[in-house]
């Protein structure tokens, strides 16, 4: 990068909290991300939170329009994003404005002073510029004027100043990874290729990045650079993945291993549609891929499809479960294959599209019309949606029913390091099509019932259109278990309400039982903590550092919210203090104090944002310490 | 015969068409005509039970694929294009029909109508319009004309009728056919032609409800009525109708398609009809030429042209790209933004 040998010393820290802040128009997602994958070649553990507005320009300047990426990375295991950044990077007042409380003291403030002009001062609601008063005294403010210096970088470039500017993210990704002594070269290669077919931006982005990281070599304004030295992982391949790309490639996994062509039915939706994005490229994978009218037709092509022998898919975010209930239930009631993934956000409504919630728990469990009961599995982390999308598929195929898969906003957006699994030691998914006729009738005439059942798992026999001999109806109409002839017997009706609730039952047994976290033993601890979804890291986190403190907390957490796993009971059992935190208003907790008359307690949070761990700890010791 | 339609080398009659369902509609419903052409030309053209489908609403009409020996969903209501599609996309092997209402097509599922005609998704779109709805026991429909004294509007219906046929061309529908369920032929010849049409085929058939709506079309499908109300649709032929061929529609000096007495404009002077026209609007004109079932109303097919075929569309592009990127490794695949590895 410089002829310059560096004069800094280089200090060593275990884990560091970066968060870049600036205008939506900043490309702050887009630094964000390339130091991530910067970072993840140390190999650093890593997990990140990106943090922007519904709007795709809000107000220019204004803290409505603030956009962040929050990295956590660390030369040991870590599970969130952290609770309070380092190092804020702020590209104009508003970012400091609306970030700065959540800085830890005497951390580092890393300003575009050029940004800080007196109209940008009173947008972001400024009286006075903080840089030039004691209002960060507490701070280490480093005043860079980044936007002169990105100009001046691309002077002689060719590309003309206005178009110059919007390359000063690069100048602070480069100062940043000067800062924590990131490579330079997947940034600059990446670069090369994204913008392979537009010299000015490529060269502009090359030399802005290069001059800030040339700008903290040489600018004598920082003591010392750090740097994080490599975590230790398990050996084998990585690669960092969001939670909607794992959870797209984990669909197209399990359409190998069920060798059913996959099909997603699909309407845009925050934060659902990077699931649609991802599946629309992968053709060569046989994936066919529908934009619909509307959420509606997302999931009856998605039923359809699954009709004709596909692994059908509909993905959505909270308004989209509301318009798709019917289709579900009727997917319910002729028990076909479909799994529907609801990638949570703050409702109800509208609500607020970026932000995450796990508010729709109890609307996947229990809301539809009659009786229709679908198996939910969640997702608990980025990787993990992987793992989740291949589990909601194997249970939808193996007993012919739609399933929920949970996802959320954080998941969907965050990334991390995921040791990449061997496809090929996957079980395969038999979807065990009939192909000969399963009922011979009192004339000895051969033809088939679809609605016979294998006695342990209470999946129905299921054959696909094309096959001679097997014609058949299926429909919204009760019908007479075996036959599925239209029947409005009423005996016949409790049996089916019956069946198709037993399935539930027969998954119970089949899921695995869940594990209890617990040092001291099965019931050993004063607390026990449930966790769900995305609220598994927080929880985690704060588990463990209640035990640093020499407290006793357990911890279980559930991948699947219907049926629970059958030991749940019995565990729940042994704790005289169960404390559930959700990014909700205590849904699981109504769900289990219903299932198992315990005293499960709500811990609630719904600010559109992930539990901390520092809240987690503080609930728990709470807990104990009121005992 | 040297000529025989068969089914896997069989020949099948209505009979074999037919499920072993009791038919369940009210005696003297239109329906069960529209059921015996559906049958005897399946059987007539030799089509495979297994590979037909019937995809159908909510509605008395939707009750048909029970009765169909075929594979068959009776879904939600206005639902069946939005099923339809995603399985003629998935299965492009399958023949796949759907029946439909007025209420279940053009009210509660008029979204899903519409863009499936857009994307031209080969499906056969049949609707069955009687103006009324009829399982809900008579309320009045998307169809009903005005001033319709019905359950739900007993002081006679303000709401403007959609004309289906109108709204299929608005839609970009690539053949658009109208029937009725008086004459057996006349339908079974516009469904065959549907049948054999690549894309989003929609036929309107106007059906007797005799027990919400009795003759609600009897007007112009009536035996004695038929001759001089009923202006058939011969792609080719001069626009001509009556007794003795005594009508006719001709363009007027306004530009405005009109009905005339041949003696007086002169033959020459009568509309050919081209069902082929790649732009739409004459067979929009055709299709306002009745303001309602009780003037002259043209039958038989609006339009009928090319385009390309939806599902066939999609399965060419994910043909394309397995031809130029090779089948997809999953292995790759979780590489392929990057990776480091850890010995």
């Amino acid at each position: 990068m410089t002829d310059i040998t560096t004069q800094h010393s280089v200090k060593e820290l275990d884990q560091v909290v970066v968060r870049f802040a600036g205008d939506s128009g900043d490309g702050m997602q887009l630094a964000g991300n390339r130091f991530t994958v910067a970072t993840s070649l140390i190999p650093n553990d890593i997990a990140t939170l990106p943090d922007f507005p519904a709007e795709i320009r809000a107000p220019a300047g204004t803290p409505a329009g603030v956009s962040s990426f929050q990295i956590h990375f660390s030369d040991h295991d870590i599970l969130t994003p952290g609770d309070k950044p380092d190092v804020l990077v702020a590209m104009n007042p508003a970012a400091l404005k609306v970030h700065l409380s959540s800085l830890v003291p005497g951390g580092v403030i890393l300003a575009n002073v050029d940004a800080f002009d007196e109209r940008s001062l009173s947008k972001a609601g400024y009286s006075s510029n903080p840089l030039e008063d004691d209002e960060l005294s507490s701070y280490r403010v480093y005043k860079v004027p980044m936007t002169k210096l990105t100009l001046e970088a691309c002077k002689d470039a060719g590309v003309k100043p206005r178009d110059a500017e919007r390359s000063k993210n690069f100048f602070a990704l480069g100062l940043v990874s000067w800062m924590y002594t990131r490579p330079v070269e997947p940034t600059i290669d990446w670069i090369q290729k994204r913008f392979a077919s537009n010299e000015l931006v490529r060269e502009a982005n090359l030399r802005s990045f290069k001059a800030g990281y040339n700008f903290g070599e040489t600018a004598e304004l920082f003591e010392s650079q750090y740097e994080v030295p490599a975590a230790s992982f398990r050996e084998g391949t990585y690669t960092s993945v969001t939670g909607n790309t794992a959870l797209a490639w984990g669909l197209v996994a399990a359409s190998r291993l069920a060798k059913m062509p996959l099909f997603l039915g699909s309407y845009p939706i925050t934060p659902a549609s990077d699931v649609l994005h991802e599946l629309a490229k992968l053709k060569e994978f046989g994936v066919k891929t529908f934009q619909a009218e509307d959420e509606i037709a997302g999931a009856g092509s998605a039923l359809g499809a699954a009709f004709g022998g596909s692994l059908a898919v509909t993905t959505t975010s909270g308004p989209g479960i509301d318009l798709k209930a019917e289709t579900i239930g009727l997917a319910a009631h002729l028990e076909l294959p479909l799994v529907i993934v609801d990638i949570q956000r703050v409702g109800p409504s509208t609500g607020i599209p970026t932000k995450t919630e796990q508010s729709d728990l109890l609307a996947v469990v229990y809301g539809r019309h009659g009786e229709s009961p679908v198996p939910v599995v969640a997702a608990m982390s980025p990787s993990n949606a992987f793992e989740a999308a291949i589990e909601a598929c194997r249970m939808a195929v193996k007993y012919r029913t739609p399933v929920y898969l949970l996802s959320d906003g954080y998941i969907a957006n965050s990334s991390e390091p995921w040791l990449l699994p061997d496809i090929s030691n996957m079980e395969p998914i038999d979807p065990n099509f009939l192909e000969e006729p399963n009922h011979v009738d009192d004339e000895g005439k051969s033809s088939y019932w679809p609605y016979i059942r294998d006695p342990e798992t209470f999946a129905r026999q299921w054959a696909l259109p094309g096959t001679p001999g097997l014609e058949h109806r299926v429909g919204g109409l009760e019908h007479q278990d075996g036959s599925g002839s239209v029947s409005y017997d009423p005996l016949n009706h409790e049996r089916m309400v019956q069946l198709r609730q037993a399935k539930l039952e027969a998954i119970s047994r089949d899921i695995p039982q869940v594990e209890v976290n617990d040092p001291d033993g099965l019931g050993g601890a004063d607390v026990l903590l449930v966790s769900w979804g995305s609220t598994y890291s927080a929880v985690m986190a704060g588990v463990k550092r209640v035990r640093a403190r020499g407290m006793k907390a357990a911890m279980v957490h559930l991948v699947h919210l219907n049926p629970f796993p059958s030991n749940l009971g019995d565990v729940l059992g042994h704790y005289r203090k169960i404390v559930v935190p959700e990014i909700n208003s205590g849904q699981l907790c109504t769900m289990l104090r219903a299932a198992y008359l315990v005293d499960a307690q709500s811990l609630s949070k719904v600010q559109g944002l992930p539990f901390k761990t520092a809240e987690i700890e503080a609930a728990i010791m709470d807990v104990i310490d009121n005992d | 015969m040297t000529d025989v339609a068969t089914e896997n080398g069989k020949v099948t009659s209505r009979k074999d068409w037919a499920s072993d369902q009791e038919v369940r509609w009210c005696p003297g419903c239109g329906d069960f005509t529209i059921l015996a052409a559906m049958q005897t030309l399946l059987a007539d053209i030799g089509a495979r039970r297994e590979s037909t489908v019937f995809v159908s609403g909510i509605g008395c009409s939707s009750r048909f694929p029970y009765y169909m020996n075929t594979y068959g969903i009776h879904s939600i209501h206005g639902r069946a294009p939005a099923i339809a599609s995603g399985l003629a996309i998935a299965r492009p092997d399958l023949d796949v029909w759907v029946i439909t209402g007025d209420g279940d097509a053009l009210s509660i599922g008029g979204n899903h109508f519409i863009h499936a005609m857009r994307r031209n998704i080969n499906l056969n779109i049949v609707l069955f319009n009687n103006q009324i709805y009829g399982l809900t026991k008579g309320q009045y429909s998307p169809t009903s004309e005005v001033g319709s004294v019905t359950k739900s509007t007993p002081y006679g219906s303000i709401d403007a009728p959609f004309n289906p046929v109108s709204l299929a061309l608005g839609a970009e529908a690539t053949y658009v056919a109208r029937s009725h369920d008086m004459d057996r032929n006349h339908m079974m010849e516009v469904l065959r032609r549907a049948h054999d049409h690549r894309g989003t085929s929609f036929v309107e058939i106007y059906q007797n409800c005799n027990v919400y709506n009795d003759g609600a079309f009897s007007d112009i499908t009536g035996k004695d009525r038929r001759a001089d109300y009923l202006i058939p649709l011969v792609h080719g032929q001069a626009t001509r109708y009556g007794k003795e061929g005594e009508y006719g529609v001709a363009r007027g000096e306004d530009g405005h398609l009109r009905l005339v007495r041949v003696d007086e404009v002169g033959e020459d002077a009568l509309l050919i009809h081209d069902e082929s026209l790649e732009n739409p609007s004459q067979a929009f004109e055709l299709s306002r030429l009745a303001r309602g079932p009780h003037e002259p109303t043209p039958i038989g097919v609006f339009r009928s042209v090319e385009r390309p075929e939806y599902g066939s569309e999609v399965a060419r592009q994910v043909a394309d790209i397995e031809g130029k990127k090779g089948i997809g490794d999953i292995a790759t695949l979780l590489k392929s933004s990057g990776t480091w590895s850890v010995n």
